[in-house]
Order: C-alpha cells, then sequence, then structure tokens
C-alpha cells in the first residue's frame, strides 16, 4: 500500500509542451520510472518520454465485441429455435442470415461499451481525490494552458531536496512539492 | 487559379494551403479555453437565450399534449389508416434518425480520416445525433398503439413466454437504432470528460464545481489516461463508423424487404445512408450558424467549416439524386407494371407536388448553387438552403411512404392520405422538444470541445531544442 500522509511528489510545471517533452524524457533517462505528465490535451510525446507505450483498451474491445456478438446469435438461435419456434412462411427456424443484423449491432455495443468503460476502468476513474488536487497551480493549469512533469515519492530515487534541485535544471515555471 | 487572389486579400485563408483557416490567428490555449468555457459558467445567462427556451418549451408543451390525448383516444387520432397504416409516424422516424446520422459521420468518419477541421463541430453534431435520435425513438414507440407494452420489443423472459421474431426487419431496427443511442451517448460522454474537467477547474460556484467535478469523473490529465483515452476514442469512432451505416440501411430494409412496389429495390440500403448524412449536414448547419452568431463563435466555426460542409453536401446530394435515378431507371428497366406505375404516380398522380417539390429543394436548388464557394461562404444562403433540403428530405419520405401506400397492388385497395393536426402537432412538437433539448446542451455543457481545439493551435506543434534555442 502507498503511503497516505506526506508527500506525494514534486510537481514542476511548464508553459510549452516541448520543455515538458524534454524534461520528461531526460528523467526517464535518468533512471526515473514513478513519474508521470500532465496536460490539458493529448501530448503523445511525452507518453513515449516516460515509457508508456502499449494500452490493453483494444484487447478489452475484442473480447467485448466478440462477447456480445456471439450472445445474441445464441440468444436469437435459442429464442427461434428452442423457446418459441413459429414457422414463418416455412421459412426454416434456424434462420441464420436474418440472426446476422441484431449479432452485428451487439457486436459494435458491446465493443464499444468495453472500449469506453475499459478505458476508464484501467485509468482508475472515477477517482475524484486525488493528491494533486492539491498543488496549488495544478488546477488552474492542467485542464487548461500548462503542463506538468510529477516526480513521485515512490521512486527509489526520490529525495525531496535532491529532486527539487533536480527538477530546477530543466528551468521550470515553479516546482512545488504535492501532500496526500 | 481562382483562389490565388483571394489568398493575398482574406486573413481568413491560410496562405500556405488556400484554404480557410480552421481556427483563426491569435489564439491561445488559454483564449480558447476561456471563450467556450465562459459561455457555460457565466452566472449571466442571455435574454435571448429565455426567449427561445420559452418558445421551444411551449412547442414541447405542445407535444405532450398530442401525446396524452393520442395515449387517452389511441392512434386513430392520426390520420392513419388501411392503406396508409404508416404515416407521419414513420416519415418523422426516419426523417429525425437521418439527421442523427451526419453527427455520427463528423464525430467518427472525418476522426478516421484525420480532417481535423471537423473538431470545432463535432461536439454539438454528436449533440445533435442524440437528440435527434430521442426524437426519432419516441415515433415508433408511440405507433405501437399500446406504448406501454413496447419492451415487447426486447428479448425479455415475460409470463406469456412470448419471444420477439428475429426474421423481422422491425426487430433488426430495434437494435440498430438502441446500439445507435447508446453508443452515440457513450461517444458523447467520454468525449466530455477531459472538457469537465476543465470545468470543474474553472467554476466559480460551488455548485458548478460539484456539478462538473463528478461529471469529470476525476480527470486530471495524466498522460497514461489521455494515451487509454486516445485508443477508446479511435475505437469508437471505428466501431460507430460501420454503426451509422448500418442504421440506416436497417431502416431502409423495413421498406426494402416488404414486396410493395416503389419499396423492393437494392438501392434503397446505399440511397437511405446518403440521404441520411445529407440531411444531418443541413441540420448542422442550420444549428451552427445562429450558434457562431449569438456566441461569437467565428473563430472557431470559420467559414472553412461551412465551406466543406458545402461540398459534403454536394457530394451527397449528388448520391441522392443517382438514387433518384434509379428509382426511375428501374421502373422502366424492370419492365415490371406495379413499378412502372408506382413511379408515374408519384410523379403525376394525386400527390405528385410533394414528387416536384422533393427534387427541387433536394436536387435542383441544392446542387446548381453548391459548387460556388461564394455562395457556399455566404452564410446567409447557407442557412436558408440547410433548411431547404430538410424541408426536401422530409419529402422524401414523404413520398416514399405515402404514394407507395396509397396505390398498391388492387385499385380496390387504394386509399388516401391527410394527415390531421394531431399529427402536425406531435411532428412540430418534436421540433420544439429538439430545440430545447439543444439549447440546454448549449447552456450547461462545452458544446465545442476544448480539448480538441487545443491540439489544432500552432503552439502545440513541438519544436526540436534548437529551434527553440534559436528564439524561434
Amino acid at each position: 500500500m502507498p503511503p497516505r500522509e506526506g508527500t506525494y511528489g514534486l510537481l514542476a510545471e511548464f508553459d510549452t509542451p516541448g520543455d515538458l517533452v524534454r524534461a520528461a524524457r531526460q528523467a526517464r533517462q535518468d533512471g526515473w520510472r514513478r513519474l508521470d505528465c500532465y496536460t490539458p490535451y493529448p501530448v503523445e510525446e511525452a507518453a513515449e518520454a516516460i515509457g508508456f507505450h502499449r494500452d490493453k483498451v483494444p484487447l478489452l474491445c475484442l473480447i467485448g465485441g466478440l462477447l456480445g456478438g456471439a450472445a445474441m446469435f445464441a440468444l436469437e438461435t435459442w429464442i427461434s429455435v428452442l423457446a418459441y419456434p413459429i414457422n414463418v412462411a416455412g421459412r426454416p427456424t434456424y434462420s441464420w442470415p436474418a440472426f446476422i443484423v441484431p449479432a452485428y449491432e451487439w457486436t459494435i455495443l458491446w465493443a464499444g461499451l468495453s472500449a469506453a468503460f475499459g478505458m476508464l476502468a484501467l485509468n482508475g476513474l472515477p477517482a475524484l481525490y486525488h493528491p494533486l488536487f492539491n498543488a496549488p497551480n495544478f488546477r488552474d493549469g492542467a485542464t487548461t494552458d500548462k503542463f506538468f512533469l510529477c516526480l513521485e515519492a515512490l521512486d527509489p530515487k526520490f529525495d525531496l531536496a535532491e529532486s527539487k534541485a533536480y527538477l530546477e535544471n530543466f528551468r521550470p515555471v515553479s516546482v512545488v512539492e504535492v501532500e496526500y | 487559379m481562382a483562389t490565388s487572389e483571394l489568398k493575398t486579400k482574406d486573413p481568413g485563408i491560410d496562405p500556405a494551403t488556400g484554404e480557410f483557416r480552421v481556427v483563426d490567428l491569435g489564439q491561445t490555449f488559454r483564449s480558447i479555453t476561456e471563450k467556450i468555457a465562459s459561455i457555460v459558467l457565466t452566472p449571466r445567462t442571455p435574454l435571448g437565450w429565455f426567449a427561445y427556451f420559452a418558445i421551444a418549451g411551449a412547442g414541447t408543451t405542445m407535444l405532450l399534449v398530442a401525446v396524452t390525448w393520442l395515449f387517452l383516444k389511441g392512434v386513430g387520432i392520426w390520420a392513419i389508416t388501411i392503406p396508409v397504416a404508416w404515416g407521419f409516424a414513420i416519415i418523422n422516424f426516419v426523417w429525425w434518425i437521418g439527421i442523427g446520422h451526419a453527427g455520427t459521420l463528423i464525430s467518427a468518419i472525418l476522426l478516421l480520416f484525420k480532417q481535423q477541421w471537423r473538431n470545432s463541430i463535432s461536439r454539438f453534431a454528436e449533440a445533435m445525433t442524440i437528440f435527434a435520435v430521442m426524437c426519432a425513438a419516441l415515433f415508433p414507440v408511440i405507433h405501437v398503439g399500446r406504448p406501454w407494452l413496447g419492451y415487447w420489443l426486447l428479448p425479455l423472459p415475460f409470463t406469456m413466454t412470448v419471444w420477439p421474431q428475429f426474421r423481422s426487419p422491425l426487430m433488426w431496427d430495434t437494435f440498430a437504432v438502441s446500439t445507435y443511442a447508446t453508443i452515440s451517448v457513450v461517444f458523447w460522454y467520454i468525449g466530455m470528460i477531459p472538457d469537465f474537467g476543465t470545468f470543474r477547474d474553472r467554476a466559480q460556484s460551488r455548485f458548478a464545481q460539484y456539478f462538473y467535478g463528478i461529471l469529470s469523473v476525476g480527470w486530471r490529465g495524466s498522460v497514461r489516461h489521455w494515451m487509454r483515452y486516445e485508443t477508446a476514442s479511435l475505437l469508437l469512432a471505428g466501431l460507430a463508423t460501420p454503426l451509422v451505416l448500418s442504421v440506416h440501411t436497417v431502416i431502409s430494409f423495413d421498406f426494402a424487404v416488404a414486396v410493395l412496389p416503389g419499396w423492393h429495390t437494392t438501392i434503397f440500403p446505399p440511397y437511405f445512408v446518403a440521404g441520411a448524412i445529407y440531411s444531418g449536414f443541413a441540420m448542422v448547419l442550420t444549428l451552427a450558424i445562429p450558434l457562431r452568431k449569438y456566441y461569437h463563435l467565428e473563430q472557431l466555426v470559420t467559414e472553412r467549416h461551412i465551406d466543406n460542409m458545402g461540398k459534403l453536401m454536394l457530394v451527397t446530394g449528388f448520391i441522392v439524386g443517382y438514387g433518384y435515378g434509379m428509382e426511375a431507371f428501374m421502373a422502366w428497366y424492370s419492365a415490371d407494371h406495379w413499378e412502372a406505375f408506382t413511379f408515374w404516380n408519384r410523379a403525376f398522380g394525386p400527390m405528385g407536388w410533394s414528387y416536384w417539390l422533393l427534387l427541387t429543394f433536394n436536387l435542383f436548388i441544392p446542387l446548381t448553387t453548391l459548387w460556388s464557394r461564394k455562395l457556399r461562404t455566404n452564410i446567409a444562403f447557407m442557412f436558408v438552403l440547410s433548411i431547404v433540403v430538410n424541408t426536401g428530405m422530409w419529402f422524401e419520405r414523404f413520398v416514399i411512404i405515402v404514394t407507395s401506400l396509397t396505390r398498391d397492388f388492387l385499385p380496390s385497395a387504394w386509399g388516401t392520405y391527410r394527415a390531421t393536426k394531431w399529427d402536425y402537432m406531435t411532428f412540430f412538437g418534436t421540433v420544439a422538444f429538439f430545440l430545447f433539448m439543444f439549447l440546454l446542451f448549449v447552456r450547461f455543457l462545452p458544446m465545442i470541445p476544448m480539448n480538441e481545439i487545443r491540439l489544432l493551435l500552432p503552439q502545440a506543434k513541438i519544436k526540436p531544442k534548437a529551434a527553440v534555442e534559436a528564439g524561434d
């Protein structure tokens, strides 16, 4: 369990995405692993800089879609063949071409729901509280026009004074300590 | 080149591309955020908003009255009879669903094609989709006569052990439309989460902070979150694309699978989808033009958007034109007596006026004028044209449904159709309800995706270190 009191990390604020990406890349090269960037829009270069490459959302989406489609097709077959077989103009009860349309729709439905809610779950959202919201400059910038690099206290390299000096090297706008 | 002259004069044109700019010059991350957020977070609602809201609310009340009377008396208050058992209810259903399609096209298909100009208009186009689907879904439910038994459409186990019949296109419709509504809402909401985060952080009042805080599910803009978010958005776009094409295809099956002359044709699926997108773009223009004016969003919804939507309408208009042409051709080429008569009856029968009206509104006016760049960027013209096209598209469905049903195989079964005041009240009531929902959306939700607009600004480009030090 992470500690629930003390320092969460150090938060450096930058004005441009370029400064953030350079700082994040350097920190990653210097051996930092518990670090994250916060940006007002997706900055792919920053994700690469901190070593985040693959995510599992597509896998969830695929599984959800396959299960959804199979479930609908099975339901249609069960209803039409076993639960409530009715003769419509002599057509076979197992009319699989007609069953494709709802199965197709359910493939999309469950693939989409899995992608959307899987993304939220993998991100650990909803999480209405987060220590970063305690930082005085975070909420005015992170969702508007500022770019943040956070070195987390859980990283073995973390030392409050040293890490602060380390971040100052990148010439950020400010470096603040974030409490839990 | 004809555009070279424009290039030098017009500041709205990017000299590098010769196209109109997507976002005007001189915007910063903060300025666009404040511009969009202030519309919602202001404590003062513009008086005009209340005026429109009152009108839309009155119209919605009229819808409630019409629907209440319908529930009390039954569908007999409408003009539907045999042979026209599908009257206004289905015309309006198809029309509304079609309008929704452009929203998904803008938010999903143009995203996959990396058409970044879509970013400014995608959010309210998606909102338009959702409200249009709400209006559409109302009609089949109230048309069944016993709306409290509407759940029979779903494969639910209940005491009578009756199950739906999956070989019917009407059943496919249930799944297509309900999936479309669900995925559209999810896509829309997921798209708004980062913007809700911005609202939470910029809101002054305690209530707004809580309200948008909960809606934002604690979004904090971590790049790890952003990357999964981007993957999920692309996947949803990739899923919504085949979905939107399937929805109007399935709706066209309601007609094409029947043996009625004028309905039983293979051109229907592509022709319905193109018509849907055509009317949808017209509706986006109908909404975007007043919005950009009243909220001073000309720098974000620029002439580029109006121009591009004009071009898309031109393309889809021609596909629709091809559909009309094919119907006429097949009436002759099939050598089918009933097909030929149905076409003749559409053009020259007792309701022939509606066919010529639809040709004028959908083909003659738009397809002759939309070629001109001057007219495509003439805002007043485009607004009028958007209403013309939507009227034309409504009449297209009227022609398909009413003329085919009033004249089927046996002359002894022929009839006529004249809508009652309850039909009109229900139809115009849904138009008002659509506006009612849209006004609420504009007031309380981010109508332009701030996070996507930020990406369009030149500041979002990451420059190499050398260029920064050189002072570029």
